[in-house]
């Protein structure tokens, strides 16, 4: 895993000096890095697998068939099937789509908003900034989980209120990350050119701030979409988040766990389909922050 | 630094408060009554008043609060609504039972980071280093009921010396708790081991290639000593801080594990409140792990002086 460190990370970076398209650098960086590389493949094969789904298997991942209950591995059913005669590898074909949606949506709002905040705040300065680290500490002294709960209990379940509890938990972190560096940015020359200039703070935002601080904000992209993907799939195990008989990863371990020395396959199969598409985003995240010399781990937040 | 620790310290209880706030605010204020949402929208309207002269729901939100922080200042967290107890002997009994395992998860996963981390910052891009990075890329990559999960089939189905389940309600004695409690410790353990295996690693090659490592090294001494002497006090130094964040993390990760097992510490009370919309319960939990992350914060600076004595003159910061 480490011996694609890349060694031209300096040729990237220094791209920080003129306007460059965002894309192109995160482009650049996942094809120096194989890590990033196989990562973002291995997402990519489960978005697919999830659109597509219904075309792979025969079977529905919702009918029930209690002549076929608690099968093994078989020609009819490679996977066999749970307690109610549902073929486990339909189901785990079906079972990515809500934890994928959640996951996506919740993570683009959250860095998107966590970025906006961070960048004003460090723009800022002053009253408005102390206010929002205060506001930020706060949230983040609950653990996600507990504040996850505490939404739901309040709101109910349901897939907009569990994105929209994904995003406000881990807006903080971003805000965090993303103002630690627009603060080395906010002291550069053209930024204080671009002020001199009498340019609106929206405009310095987002042409002088944010295209260098993209490096950033795409690793934690990355990184918070593994985080929200475990996250989603303990809630949905814990039974707040997908609803029976929703075919889903965690709420198919959860179904299955008690059937376990009968058919053990009915757990493993959701377990390994879910370690390997949170694998793929955390390899993407290795692969991207190593490759533009982001220190992933010695950070102060989760 | 007495200077220090008291602004720490203000901080601290700053951040426990606005923590204590946001919780009541999305609990107890949000619109709606919440005495119907408590009951359900078919509760007779006798048992909504009752609940909503219990929960004083006549007072403003504000009064409710200050009244709710008097009482929990003095160590009075109210009555569990679906129980009747009082909140805070309940906490205190789930509290006891969590730490049982929590301490043996901290200790274990401290203990099984440090060595390999260690091990794998050694052996830099060997066989090694190889397998355990990716070992723990995998586990960072699974969320807590995996690992419970597959610890059952492994130490409960296939070779069975633990119980997969707890079967003990909370005032159980610390003795009839024992067998059950080394599967979640081992689970939550791992689950921590995990984060902590790569910043260790990445600490000891930053580490050894320092130049007072080389010069012990070029003094000759012998690899043990240079690594347990030299190297290692000060690779632990920049990861306490992300050792303190991971625990109190935990508090999130017990609440997975704990269900997972039917352990009956905090994790479960919580999952319990939950379902139960028992809203002083949860409230208490809230302030309760407010409580943990910034004190293991407050931990991490202190340990972080105490390691380096550069930061004792308080020119840090």
């Amino acid at each position: 895993m480490d011996g694609d460190v890349v060694r031209d990370s300096d040729v990237v970076r220094d791209s920080n000096d003129g306007r460059h398209s965002a894309v192109r650098d995160v482009w650049t960086a996942v094809r120096a890095s194989r890590a990033a590389t196989v990562g973002l493949a291995l997402v990519a094969l489960h978005v697919l697998v999830a659109l597509v789904a219904p075309l792979l298997t025969g079977y529905s991942p919702t009918a029930n068939d209690p002549q076929q209950a608690l099968a093994g591995m078989g020609w009819d059913h490679i996977a066999g099937t749970d307690q109610y005669g549902r073929d486990v590898l339909t189901r785990v074909l079906h079972g990515g789509r809500f934890a994928l949606v959640v996951c996506a949506l919740s993570t683009v709002a959250a860095v998107g908003l966590g970025t906006l905040v961070g960048c004003v705040a460090a723009l800022r300065g002053g009253w408005v900034d102390n206010l929002v680290m205060r506001l930020v500490d706060s949230v983040l002294a609950v653990p996600a989980i507990l504040a996850l709960l505490v939404v739901v209990t309040a709101l109910g379940t349901g897939t907009w209120v569990v994105v929209a509890a994904i995003t406000v938990v881990y807006v903080p972190g971003v805000v965090r990350v993303v103002r630690a560096a627009a603060q080395n940015i906010v002291p550069l020359e053209y930024v204080t050119a671009a002020r001199a200039r009498g340019e609106r703070r929206w405009s310095i935002l987002r042409r002088e701030v944010l295209p260098n601080i993209a490096d950033v904000v795409a690793v934690e992209l990355a990184m918070r979409a593994s985080w929200a993907a475990l996250l989603v799939s303990s809630l949905s195990f814990l039974g707040f988040g997908a609803n029976p008989p929703t075919p889903d990863w965690g709420l198919m371990v959860a179904e299955n766990r008690t059937a376990l020395t009968v058919v053990p396959m009915a757990t493993l199969a959701p377990i390994i389909a879910l370690a390997t598409f949170v694998v793929g985003l955390n390899l993407a995240a290795d692969g991207l922050s190593k490759a533009w010399g982001i220190d992933r781990f010695r950070r102060s937040d989760r | 630094m007495a200077l220090f620790v008291l602004r720490r310290l203000g901080a601290m209880v700053l951040t426990i408060i606005l923590a204590s706030l946001l919780v009541f605010v999305a609990l107890q204020a949000l619109p709606g009554d919440v005495a119907t949402q408590v009951l359900g929208r078919d509760a007779t309207p006798d048992a909504v008043q009752a609940l909503r002269d219990q929960l004083d729901l006549d007072q403003p939100a504000w009064r409710r609060y200050a009244e709710w922080v008097g009482g929990a200042i003095q160590g009075d967290f109210g009555t569990s609504l679906a129980s009747g107890e009082n909140v805070g002997s309940t906490l205190g009994l789930h509290l006891r039972n969590t730490l049982l395992i929590a301490v043996i998860a901290i200790v274990g996963g401290l203990v099984l980071s440090l060595v390999l981390g260690v091990v794998a910052g050694l052996y830099r891009d060997r066989w090694p280093d190889h397998l355990i990075s990716g070992a723990s890329l995998v586990g960072m990559s699974v969320p807590e009921f995996v690992v419970a999960t597959l610890l059952v089939l492994l130490f409960s189905v296939t070779i069975p010396v633990f119980p997969a389940v707890v079967l003990d309600d909370a005032d159980a004695t610390i003795g009839q708790l024992l067998p059950g409690i080394w599967l979640p410790a081992l689970a939550l353990s791992i689950a921590l081991a995990a984060y902590v295996v790569r910043m260790m690693r990445t600490s000891v090659i930053d580490v050894m290639a320092s130049e007072y490592v080389q010069t012990a090294r070029l003094r000759g001494l012998g690899t043990g000593r240079v690594v347990l002497r030299h190297a290692l006090p000060n690779a632990v130094l920049p990861t306490l801080n992300v050792i303190a964040l991971n625990i109190a993390w935990l508090v999130g990760g017990v609440v997975v594990v704990e269900t997972v097992f039917n352990y009956p510490g905090i994790g479960t009370l919580m999952i319990d409140a939950v379902y139960d919309r028992d809203l002083p319960v949860l409230q208490a939990i809230a302030v309760l792990s407010a409580v943990v992350y910034a004190l293991c914060n407050l931990a991490a600076d202190l340990a972080a002086i105490a390691l380096n004595p550069r930061l004792r003159r308080g020119v840090a910061r």
